[in-house]
């Protein structure tokens, strides 16, 4: 059976590859895309059991910060039901999403800020190495650079900003990309010819 | 259709040379961040606490899949070492496919170290839908659940500093690693040992993962000489008013 899995998942990878090179198999790609979409919707409410059933678990067996599990599932599900009943452009669900969700989720950007920073000061504890060093340099230039300091800005940190961000930053960021690239194509055939099979439980 | 062509020599380079890794004995310069990750297994099964691992929030469905698969392979040799652990690995993800992967990955190392009768397929976790909702659910689980190591491969982004922070305030070590700038920037600084770069998707051959995986580190140092001669010969050319 799982030999059966894997041939199906080769082929079907095989055909969205040469599909989108070739534009004969190019219908047969969008097909086989748009199963893959529709499955990815079917994943998202097996995710939404795992998150119920992982969250009961929490509170069946009083594990510390079961309160916030049940709070959790009592705002998941009371916010399925009133999608269910009201619809997702009734005012009740858009006041949920605007004065709930999304002020949360900024509340949670903010915090960024402060951990950014604590992150940069503690980095220098952690790892006392040259990297280190000119990371923090690195990040203290691009920021005096970008504010406006108390006593009016000065050029020579502006322009060094600039050519850090449109030089060093930019050639640095393609050696990397470059890499992440050539590991995604080498991960990516491995997958495709079932050397890797994240999928069959084997 | 020349995209299709450098890919299929590739692919067949990658296939010969699985062949022949097979045969060969594997030799890999030190990573830092891997010795951690190799000592930290060791100390999660030592001392009955767990590992997370988490693979980011990169669907399956977009480009952003390479990085949340190289977790993946990580994911399923780490479920096989620390399996026989008192406390079973935690994966957790902000992706519903992805963590149906998870689950799957997990069950298969399980499988793999003959302890299948101990996998529980609640340690495969969705946490979240959004970025940071992903990240406020799998805060909880570096806090609470006497987590030794916590282990970040995949796609993320600027929510991997509350994670790191997390991780810092419970003095568990962290070892990132991602495809996205921002994150990997970020976990420069907020993990004790970053991995750079191609760096992610070494990792499951520095655990041991089999010969297509270190084949795969040999097709892209090929790869690599060969951009570099390239970019090289093409900078000479253009000097030289070649092209």
């Amino acid at each position: 059976m799982r030999y059966f899995i894997a041939a199906i998942a080769v082929a079907s990878g095989l055909l969205v590859l040469v599909g989108y090179f070739l534009p004969a198999l190019a219908n047969v790609e969008m097909i086989l895309l748009n199963w893959a979409m529709i499955l990815a919707g079917a994943a998202m409410f097996l995710g939404i059991f795992n998150l119920i059933s992982v969250h009961s678990e929490k509170i069946r067996h009083r594990e510390k910060g079961n309160l916030y599990s049940a709070l959790l599932l009592i705002a998941l599900l009371g916010t399925f039901f009133l999608g269910f009943i009201l619809g997702p452009d009734n005012i009740s669900m858009r006041i949920l999403l605007n004065g709930i969700i999304l002020p949360a989720e900024a509340m949670l950007m903010g915090l960024l800020a402060v951990t950014l920073l604590y992150a940069a000061i503690r980095l220098l504890r952690r790892r006392v190495n040259i990297m280190s060093v000119i990371f923090l340099i690195s990040a203290l230039l691009i920021l005096i650079g970008t504010v406006t300091l108390p006593l009016g800005n000065m050029p020579i940190f502006g322009a060094l900003r600039s050519w850090m961000t449109n030089v060093l930053a930019v050639g640095g960021a393609r050696g990397i990309l470059m890499g992440v690239v050539l590991g995604t194509l080498t991960t990516g055939l491995r997958v495709l010819f079932g050397m890797d099979r994240p999928y069959g439980g084997k | 259709m020349t995209e299709l062509v450098i890919i299929g020599l590739v692919a067949i380079l990658l296939l010969v040379l699985t062949l022949w890794k097979r045969r060969s004995p594997q030799q890999f310069r030190s990573i830092p961040a891997l010795a951690s990750l190799i000592r930290a297994i060791g100390l999660s099964v030592e001392d009955g606490s767990r590992l997370h691992i988490s693979v980011g929030h990169g669907s399956l469905i977009t480009p952003r899949s390479g990085s949340g698969l190289a977790g993946l392979a990580m994911l399923r040799h780490l479920a096989e070492r620390t399996s026989s652990s008192d406390r079973p690995p935690v994966a957790t993800t902000g992706d519903p496919a992805l963590s149906l992967l998870a689950q799957d990955t997990l069950q298969a190392g399980y499988s793999a170290a003959g302890a299948e009768e101990l996998f529980v397929p609640t340690t495969g976790r969705l946490t979240g839908m959004s970025p940071f909702g992903f990240a406020a659910g799998a805060m909880p689980v570096i806090r609470d659940e006497r987590v030794s190591a916590n282990v970040l491969m995949g796609y993320f982004g600027p929510e991997s500093a509350l994670l790191t922070d997390a991780a810092e305030q419970e003095n568990v070590i962290t070892i990132g690693a991602s495809d996205n700038l921002v994150a990997q920037s970020i976990l420069f600084a907020g993990s004790q040992d970053a991995l750079i770069g191609e760096e992610l998707y070494a990792s499951s051959a520095y655990l041991g993962a089999g010969a297509a995986h270190t084949a795969s580190l040999t097709v892209q140092d090929i790869l690599r000489w060969l951009i570099m001669v390239t970019l090289l010969l093409s900078a000479v050319a253009k000097f030289m008013g070649l092209i």
